[in-house]
């Protein structure tokens, strides 16, 4: 019991991170990014090339992992590296598709368009990387054990699925201080209430988009490098995250940062308690559950801010 | 001759696909068309469509649901009823809220019966799937060229049906209302049409016509398994319809025609230049290549090949002409 909690909070810790940049999309441009699971696959392949770049650099067969993790310092490196080009990802299809499509005015043109981006997007990888799952390490680790087992189970944790929670903890506390403390986080929040009052107030609604893309796409790069060391690396990676990351930000509210980040972790926690319930094969439909439950209770969310 | 043969067979099968996809188009384009509801989810109620066929059809399996050994025609109906059933229970819960909300909703369910198909055994067979759905008239004419053809002719039959139908449909006070919420909603409420109400009719008539395509599917191949009803399947329809002219049934049909000859051509070749080992790297390449050109559809010719027709009521056009 204890031990599903953990992996709940775990998983719902990568969904929360990946979740706020599909809040922030939608708040922001006005339409459900179906590309954005692909930027958390491509973040998880382009850190992968860059370790392995890394790698060849120093000459080492494989890095020597940072006691008691079992990645090292060149994956936190990769990480730096493939944040940004996922970013640049992010902006080119902006530049090459939404942005010419919002032109238009019909936001669900996008939605098709986003749809048709993200198998793109999705095969492209799997024609550079191929359909083989990879992994950043293949160290083995020691799961600590928290509880003993005769407490509710017991429950171990390995230390990589620690680093993972504290840092998307980290991560949500850092982004919470940038859109409430500075004048670039204020103008975002504002373009999402009211895009032409933004405009008129003299703030850079496309400067403001393009800096949206860059967080969103950022924080999916990050959730899918955690979710490719807890797990491991397949093209189909970030779309099988898609449906928990929109029953996240549904569940959260959208446009709410901290209620995708508790979406999320109610998502993961449900997607994990039901495995003794209705089965492991069943697990992925449970945020499809969350979703029509939400949508017939409260279809603004647990937190949405009230619309005038 | 024999390549004659050959060639016919080929030909006979081809179109048999392009008349199943240019089915569940028609009913996507009715949805997204007419109606502007936006269905991430066909895969989902094709699949529905196709087992429910093939598990009240088919002879007894062991170990699985099944053996009703029911008439062909009596599948596909239900095949159009279970899909619709599904469509409602979506409906209900997602056509109240913004159109981002059913796109997200039928994504879920596409996934969620992924998920059944694979995993339960007793009525799905799982991965392995069905097999021995029973194909109509094959004690008459065999298999091959034959048998092709006469399939052909129902599957013909079935789209020629579903397209008077259509036509007569949104050509109807119904139609035009579905039109009128699509373009302004507001205004449409406002003379005491309930636009939630017309939603729900429209997408659960389009999810029925796609339960049908599905069963017409499965009694054609004979044997259905959960990688037919994959996402990719969602995408081709949806670039079906966008290529030919979302709005306009021809338009629906010319863009099936269209889109799969463009696959199986592309398919063709990239297997040509590609190496045996590299395929699954040459299948990869091919789904880029039909999501650019879907993207490049959206830009540069937002209407598809042909655009939506413009329609007034008779009546209405009627008066127009005695005026002049």
């Amino acid at each position: 019991m204890l031990q599903l909690l953990a992996d709940g909070l775990i998983i719902g810790s990568v969904i929360a991170l990946g979740a706020i940049g599909v809040t922030l999309t939608y708040a922001l441009l006005r339409f459900a990014n179906f590309g954005h699971g692909e930027f958390l696959t491509w973040g998880a392949y382009l850190a992968l090339s860059a370790l392995g770049g890394f790698l060849a650099m120093t000459g080492a067969t494989s890095m020597s992992p940072i006691e008691p993790f079992s990645f090292g310092w060149p994956l936190l490196a990769a990480l730096g590296i493939a944040a940004p080009l996922t970013a640049l990802i992010a902006l080119t299809l902006d530049w090459l598709l939404f942005a010419r499509l919002r032109r238009h005015g019909n936001a669900i043109v996008l939605v098709i368009a986003s749809f048709g981006a993200a198998l793109a997007l999705r095969n492209l990888l799997q024609f550079f990387y191929g359909a083989i799952p990879e992994y950043y390490s293949r160290e083995i680790q020691i799961a600590i054990r928290f509880v003993p087992r005769d407490v509710m189970g017991g429950m171990r944790i390995t230390p990589d699925q620690l680093f993972v929670l504290a840092l998307a903890i980290v991560t949500v506390c850092v982004l919470h201080l940038f859109l409430t403390r500075t004048t670039l986080g204020k103008a975002m929040r504002a373009t999402a209430m009211n895009p032409l009052l933004a405009r008129v107030t003299g703030i850079d609604v496309e400067a403001v988009i393009r800096l949206t893309w860059i967080v969103g796409a950022m924080l999916g790069a990050v959730a899918g490098i955690f979710a490719g060391l807890t797990t491991q690396l397949r093209p189909q990676l970030g779309f099988d995250l898609l449906l928990p990351l929109f029953a996240a930000a549904i569940l959260g509210g959208i446009g709410s940062v901290w209620g995708a980040v508790i979406g999320g972790l109610i998502v993961g926690l449900a997607e994990s308690l039901a495995v003794p319930l209705v089965g492991a094969e069943y697990r992925a439909a449970m945020a499809f559950a969350v979703i029509i439950v939400i949508l017939l209770v409260k279809p603004s969310g647990l937190f949405a801010k009230p619309r005038q | 001759m024999s390549a004659m043969i050959g060639f016919l067979t080929y030909a006979t099968f081809f179109l048999v696909f392009v008349a199943i996809f240019a089915t569940i188009a028609l009913g996507l384009n009715l949805q997204w068309g007419f109606t502007g509801l936006f269905n991430v989810g066909v895969a989902g109620f094709v699949a529905i469509g196709a087992y429910t066929s093939a598990i009240l059809t088919a002879p007894d399996y062991p170990n699985q649901l099944g053996g009703f050994g029911l008439p062909i025609v009596l599948g596909w109906l239900g095949a159009m009823l279970a899909a619709g059933i599904a469509a409602l229970i979506v409906g209900i819960a997602a056509l109240r809220l913004r159109h981002d909300y059913l796109a997200i909703t039928t994504f879920g369910i596409a996934i969620t019966l992924q998920l059944v198909a694979l995993n339960a055994q007793f009525l799905t067979g799982g991965a392995f799937g069905l097999q021995f759905i029973p194909k109509p008239f094959e004690g008459l004419f065999g298999a091959g060229l034959a048998w092709n053809a006469s399939y052909l002719a129902i599957a013909l039959l079935v789209l020629g049906g579903i397209y008077w139908a259509l036509e007569r449909l949104v050509r109807s006070p119904w139609g035009r209302v579905l039109r009128a919420i699509r373009e302004d909603e507001i205004a449409a409420t406002a003379l005491g049409k309930r636009a939630f109400v017309f939603r729900l009719q429209s997408f659960v008539i389009g999810c029925m016509i796609m339960g049908l395509g599905g069963a017409l599917y499965a009694h054609f191949v004979g044997y259905i398994a959960p990688e037919d009803f994959l996402p990719i399947l969602t995408f081709q329809l949806w670039a079906m319809l966008i290529v030919g002219g979302a709005g306009n049934n021809k338009g629906a049909i010319l863009g099936a025609l269209a889109v799969w000859a463009i696959w199986t051509i592309s398919g063709g070749v990239l297997r040509g230049i590609i190496p045996a080992d590299q395929q699954a790297r040459g299948a990869a390449l091919q789904i880029v290549l039909i999501g650019v050109l879907l993207a490049a559809m959206l830009l540069i010719r937002p209407r598809g090949l042909l655009g939506e027709e413009i329609r007034v009521s008779r009546h209405a056009a009627a008066t127009t002409t005695a005026g002049v």
